[in-house]
């Protein structure tokens, strides 16, 4: 009786083991928040895709799971928020330090797909990280898309990401930025992401939505896209859930019938809408 | 010999001869035997360690080794443990590393586990709980290193169940009593008159063992004898899930009243996913020594009735008894086959036996259906 598989050999890469990555840069985003890049000591894993997820290992303190926040050859990039015990080792490590690295997991953006088409993408908090690698996707290659939508929401202007990119793509996109809590300095829009829905200078039904952030921003901007026209199989969200493994063994990261690591994160939001309207599922 | 064949006969006293020919070729056989009040799953050293002549009564939140008139070794159904302890272990270490002198990590893979393990008397949910466990944790893009290192060359010697307990429900799973597939050997066990064990054989190294044991042509009206035994089996089992397909009744109960009614009664202990064979969920624990530059990571069996379960930064998503209740029943039940293709309960009662408030998952599910029969008619 046996399993039918062929085990690990040891050259190849057994996803349960972290890959030793060494810290070459690191960025301070926000009070809490900094991006840091990654590049492989020995073994290089296979090339990750926007919206895939890595888990990410502090040694001696836990691993989770982080996506990829920008596409950059043989580096790994990951904005990562101190909000626990391993994401706050991860936000301290300083470059030369090394982390463990697995995966890449997940399913993609695919955002290929929306060749040709209208492109929306909304980000709430750090939702905005996994997205910006489709915003560089879809800005590099001009001709292949049409309008380029994108709304950042924040809580308030210092915890705002990605300044310096949400500037540069002003004007090959449309940028709208909203924050709940304005301080003095601020002239912008201030409220919730879906406030600025209407504004989005784009063909809903023939755009595509990629979609990240807190749960009930994520409900409440799909349904607001719905809403402005756009048809719910053309929203893509993100979703999260806690992971012990990544790769469909430990069971933590279910959500109905979707296992996130291995179903996710990325799904069409038809499959995700009645799921995130279950209370404690 | 395939399965199928003529069958032949062991008597008892031969399966010392059995147990040699596994141990020669260097197994570890493990199966039932009596320990602590239970009938448990250990090493075996021989058959002589084999659970003769003791029964069990279980009922839900009951179980009690009862002695027999006859000295019967597998008259005895599902105990507190499965081959789940063994092949999936509760705790196992998933890789070591040390700090080199610049400070890079050096990880190393746990080795896979060197024995070969003999599964000696699994029964029909048994087989069952390991067609799952291999979907899960073998099926998938990444094979689970502990599983796959355990799983890989075991030897399944089944036993058919001749006597099911109160608490089991594998013939409306369509798991048993009748072995079907997935063994090297399947036993059907006969006290009467000559306590004897019929054999049919499932694979070449099936076959290959039987040919090292003392075997006698088994009669006609002994193999007839052999499956009527295991007919009344069914046949008097009591419990049964409903007969309607489950994923939908499950899906459409995510709201049901039902679940403050189970929430009154469950302790979330976690038993229930302790015992049962397929449960595999797992989370894992960062070990390090003093000086932090020796680590370990090593994964536990978890529950999804812990409220960390759940953890996400800020908190837990299901805190309520309600919904981790129903995280557990809906995903045996309901969304399992959506995951794996398959249903993730094998009917064996184990999590019926040893929930101490007594809950039954048939019972459970008996309510579910009944409630929107209820909805559907007002």
């Amino acid at each position: 009786m046996t399993t039918g598989t062929a085990g690990y050999a040891s050259t190849a890469v057994n996803p349960a083991v972290p890959v030793p990555y060494r810290v070459v840069d690191r960025r301070a985003d926000t009070h809490d928040t900094v991006t840091i890049e990654l590049a492989a000591v020995t073994t290089t894993l296979p090339p990750f895709q926007p919206g895939q997820f890595a888990m990410l290992t502090a040694y001696g303190i836990g691993d989770v799971p982080i996506s990829l926040s920008a596409c950059r050859d043989d580096r790994l990039v990951h904005t990562i928020r101190a909000v626990g015990a391993v994401t706050r080792a991860l936000h301290d490590a300083r470059p030369g330090e090394v982390v463990g690295v697995r995966g890449p997991f997940g399913t993609t953006w695919d955002v290929g797909s929306a060749t040709g088409r209208d492109v929306i993408v909304v980000g709430g908090g750090i939702g905005l990280a996994p997205l910006r690698p489709v915003v560089e996707h879809v800005l590099s290659r001009p001709g292949s898309y049409r309008r380029v939508a994108v709304l950042a929401g924040a809580r308030s202007p210092a915890e705002l990401l990605f300044t310096d990119d949400l500037r540069r793509w002003t004007g090959p996109a449309q940028v709208e930025v909203i924050v709940d809590r304005p301080d003095r300095g601020w002239d912008g829009p201030v409220g919730l992401v879906t406030s600025l829905i209407p504004e989005v200078d784009v063909d809903p039904a023939d755009a595509v939505a990629f979609v990240c952030g807190p749960e009930p921003m994520m409900r409440f901007t799909a349904r607001a896209l719905v809403g402005h026209g756009v048809p719910a199989e053309q929203i893509r969200v993100s979703l999260e859930r806690g992971m012990r493994c990544g790769t469909g063994w430990c069971g933590h990261c279910q959500l109905g019938p979707l296992l996130i690591c291995r179903d996710g994160p990325v799904v069409p939001y038809p499959v995700a809408e009645p799921l995130l309207n279950v209370r404690e599922l | 010999m395939r399965s199928g064949d003529a069958a032949v006969l062991i008597d008892v006293a031969d399966l010392s001869a059995l147990f040699g020919a596994l141990h020669r070729r260097g197994y570890t056989i493990v199966g039932p035997t009596v320990r602590d009040g239970a009938v448990v799953v250990a090493e075996l050293g021989g058959a002589q360690e084999l659970p003769y002549g003791w029964g069990v009564d279980t009922e839900a939140g009951h179980y009690r080794l009862r002695r027999r008139a006859d000295d019967a070794a597998f008259a005895h159904c599902a105990g507190p443990q499965s081959f789940k302890d063994v092949l999936h272990p509760p705790r196992a270490r998933l890789w070591s590393a040390d700090r080199a002198p610049d400070g890079t990590p050096e990880v190393v893979p746990e080795p896979p586990s060197e024995k070969r393990y003999a599964l000696f008397g699994a029964r029909p949910c048994d087989l069952a709980a390991l067609g799952v466990l291999d979907r899960v944790l073998t099926g998938g893009d990444h094979p689970e290193p502990v599983y796959t290192g355990r799983r890989d060359g075991t030897f399944v010697v089944a036993v058919e169940c001749t006597e099911p307990g109160a608490t089991c429900f594998c013939a409306s799973m369509g798991t048993g009593p009748h072995a079907r597939d997935g063994f090297d050997l399947a036993l059907t066990e006969l006290v009467d008159p000559d306590h004897c064990f019929l054999v049919r054989t499932g694979s070449p190294a099936g076959a290959e063992i039987l040919a090292e044991v003392p075997t006698r042509p088994a009669p006609g009206e002994t193999v007839t004898a052999a499956a009527g035994l295991v007919d009344r089996a069914a046949a008097t089992m009591t419990r049964h899930m409903p007969d309607e397909p489950l994923p939908p009744l499950i899906a459409a109960s995510r709201e049901s009243p039902h679940w403050d009614d189970v929430a009154s009664r469950c302790l979330t202990c976690g038993n229930c996913t302790m015992v049962c064979p397929t449960c595999f969920c797992t989370t894992t624990e960062e070990v390090t020594d003093l000086t932090g530059d020796h680590v370990e990571r090593w994964r536990h069996w978890d529950s999804c009735f812990s409220v960390d379960f759940s953890y996400l930064h800020g908190g837990a998503v299901r805190t309520s008894g309600q919904s981790r209740y129903r995280q557990w029943i809906s995903h045996k039940l309901g969304t399992w086959p959506e995951q794996f293709g398959m249903s993730g309960c094998v009917g064996c009662g184990r999590c019926i036996a040893w929930c101490p408030a007594g809950i039954d998952i048939t019972a459970e599910a008996a309510a579910l259906a009944a409630s929107r029969t209820g909805q559907e008619q007002s």
